[in-house]
């Protein structure tokens, strides 16, 4: 699998990365590349798919996302799959995928179900961020303006993280993603956390596994969209 | 001191002669990660230069009074005060480490003897007063000289108290911490006209705070969608203007900046006005949103105009002008047709800031391979100069440098190809009078100064 050297990192191992000049040889400046090309490309590669899919799942790796790379990444990679070329749908497929197996299998997902899984996790972010409201400054009645800080926004997702927000964020993304997992589901049945976690019909390839990127993690990964899928969930904005 | 800018202001970038003034920081290839400068803001009288860096300092540089004994000091920048603004912090909820590096810098007016700013990270700003101590009293009544108390009993005369000089002691101490307001990362920090009140934004939300007071302030912009799953888009930069108390504008990931006015309603949700440049269909890229994106946004002096940049170039917008910039300057367009590897090894998220010379006629931004870029307004004239230590001899010009784009390389031009992209020229100022600019090139921050000053 490769992993772009440029990818970020957590912040002890930045220091590796962009020591380099920009590389000359890569596929990336094949001018015949549909990406590269300076008229606007009709179809993406899959490979930039894969990429901006991998910056994807990176990002959220981090501890604290940075915010607007993220939102980047994101209506990037939305760009680029609608205008891939819509194909046929293909009963889900969870076997250990390789690379090109994903983006078949994703590209055989609805645009709406990766926008779900995708705004699903920008909700988790939320519920993540909502957490850490610490002590409030003193609301005022008089001056203009909206005095700082609410409550968290999901008291119930305060009550499922609870205790197990420290496991949550040990497993890395494991522990995201199940999360995410139990709420595609239904957000009202999660009962608080027994082990730490709703475990899900899905379970992941488990949460021993060392959160480096690799096949078991992606397979984990095309498990949700593929998931999804299977459950026809509604489509859209608002649920 | 001699030769500040006064009404004949030369303009900027081109008719001057850029030279070396000064470089601060260590030599070395290996560059910790603490030491690299995140952040670079002279004093609204150019006296001071403050830089914060990755482990949470700040370094403050005081420019030397010119003297006869030492005509070749000529205004140098020497350290003033070094302070740990800022210390990394653990959010034991979140089970986050909250970094230290400092994000903005900020002066305020100076309005007595001693110094104020505002410094920044990801979550927390503190008002930071600095300031002078060159006398001690000697001769107190209550207290013997090494500190003991006299007995009272003991004192059967009273004196008063002497003021002996002692030698320079710059202190720094915070005077006001302003935290647990942002949930995001903290990205700018502007302090208002009324010298009363200051803002901060995050990725989402801007508040307005009060510089006496710490325990509240008002949230005035909340872009937070109700669905966390519709954000589309984030904060980026914000200002005050600089004469209108009540009017403040910010950038957003999509390319368009917001001006709002603080009077028309307290949240200022709803824009007074909305600047957006309509895309070139010819350009479409899968990363025209990305290099859209702007990343920093500065008014003029004259709070006329206000300048944005955006990845590859730095636009100039008349506020009474929605539709369109007045003026677009490109700054690396040979990057347009590398954008997917520049995707692909992140570069094409850093952030460049821009600035103004002290009289709007210039602006100056980053590039590349500690290549920097000046604008000439008037003239129309720019110029590529390079920060490294190779040009560095006392007052030694600037040659300007050239990149070739593509087809046979001159003599003395770079190309693309061999630009470091590891060396990226992301913070620059102007002196707000003279013709001074100060460029910070990772871990080294270099001073260079026109000829004629």
């Amino acid at each position: 699998m490769m992993l772009s050297k440029g990818l970020k990192r957590k912040r002890e191992e930045e220091e590796e990365e962009e020591k380099e000049a920009l590389a000359v040889d890569t596929w990336w400046l094949d001018p015949g590349h549909p990406a590269v090309a300076q008229a606007p490309p009709a179809v993406a590669s899959s490979s930039l798919f894969d990429l901006s899919v991998l910056k994807l799942h990176h990002s959220l790796r981090q501890s604290e996302p940075d915010l607007r790379h993220l939102v980047l990444v994101v209506n990037t990679l939305r760009r680029i799959q609608a205008s891939m070329a819509p194909t046929a749908a293909l009963p889900p497929v969870p076997s250990p995928p390789t690379a090109p197996g994903i983006a078949d299998n994703l590209l055989a997902s609805s645009d709406a179900a990766l926008s779900a899984s995708m705004a699903s996790l920008l909700e988790d972010l939320s519920h993540i961020e909502g957490l850490s409201q610490a002590p409030q400054p003193l609301v005022d009645e008089g001056p203009p303006g909206r005095p700082t800080g609410g409550a968290p926004p999901s008291l119930g997702a305060l009550d499922l993280l609870g205790p197990a927000t420290g496991c949550l964020l040990d497993d890395g993304l494991e522990g995201l993603f199940e999360d995410i997992d139990t709420s595609m589901y239904d957000s009202e049945l999660w009962a608080p956390a027994s082990e730490g976690h709703k475990s899900s019909p899905e379970d992941g390839p488990g949460k021993e596994e060392a959160p480096e990127l690799d096949e078991a993690e992606l397979d984990y990964l095309m498990d949700v969209l593929v998931g999804t899928q299977a459950l026809e969930r509604p489509p859209g904005p608002g649920r | 001191m001699a030769g500040a800018g006064g009404g004949g202001c030369p303009a900027g970038g081109n008719d001057l002669q850029w030279c070396f003034s000064q470089v601060k920081g260590a030599v070395d290839e290996d560059v910790a990660e603490a030491d690299v400068i995140s952040t670079v803001e002279f004093s609204h009288s150019g006296d001071l230069l403050a830089t914060g860096d990755k482990g949470g300092r700040v370094v403050i540089f005081q420019r030397e009074q010119e003297n006869k004994s030492r005509p070749h000091s000529r205004g140098e920048y020497n350290v003033y005060s070094t302070f740990q603004s800022h210390e990394p912090e653990f959010d034991y909820l979140k089970s986050l480490e909250i970094e230290e590096k400092i994000n903005k810098i900020r002066w305020l007016p100076q309005q007595s003897a001693a110094h104020f700013l505002l410094s920044t990270n990801d979550k927390t700003i503190k008002l930071w007063k600095i300031s002078e101590r060159d006398k001690r009293a000697e001769g107190y009544n209550l207290k013997d000289e090494d500190g003991r108390l006299r007995d009272p009993f003991r004192i059967t005369a009273l004196r008063v108290p002497i003021l002996k000089p002692m030698d320079l002691m710059v202190e720094a101490s915070p005077r006001r911490i302003f935290a647990n307001a942002h949930t995001y990362h903290i990205n700018s920090i502007s302090v208002n006209s009324d010298h009363e009140t200051y803002l901060s934004a995050d990725d989402l939300r801007i508040n307005l705070w009060h510089l006496e007071i710490t325990d509240r302030s008002f949230n005035i912009v909340d872009i937070k969608p109700a669905n966390m799953e519709e954000l589309t888009e984030v904060i980026t930069a914000a200002e005050f203007h600089p004469h209108q108390c009540n009017v403040l504008v910010y950038s957003s990931s999509k390319g368009t900046i917001r001006l709002c006015d603080m009077r028309s309603s307290a949240l200022c949700d709803r824009h007074s006005k909305f600047f957006e440049e309509p895309e070139d269909p010819s350009s479409r890229s899968f990363f025209s949103e990305i290099i859209s994106s702007v990343s920093d946004v500065k008014f003029s002096h004259s709070g006329r105009y206000m300048m944005t940049r955006d990845y590859l170039s730095v636009k100039v917008w008349d506020l009474n002008m929605e539709s369109r910039p007045v003026e677009t300057h490109q700054v690396h367009e040979y990057l347009r047709s590398k954008l997917c590897s520049l995707y692909e090894n992140d570069c094409i998220f850093d952030k460049f800031e821009c600035c103004w010379n002290g009289s709007d006629s210039a602006i100056m931004t980053g590039s590349y391979n500690n290549f920097f870029r000046m604008f000439d307004r008037t003239t129309w004239r720019d110029v590529t100069l390079e920060a490294s230590r190779e040009n560095s001899k006392p007052r030694a010009s600037l040659k300007p440098r050239r990149v070739c784009a593509g087809g046979k390389r001159k003599k003395d031009e770079v190309s693309v190809d061999s630009l470091d992209f590891s060396k990226k020229i992301l913070h620059t100022a102007w002196h707000p009078a003279e013709n001074i600019i100060a460029v910070a090139a990772t871990n080294n921050l270099y001073i260079f100064q026109d000829k004629a000053n």
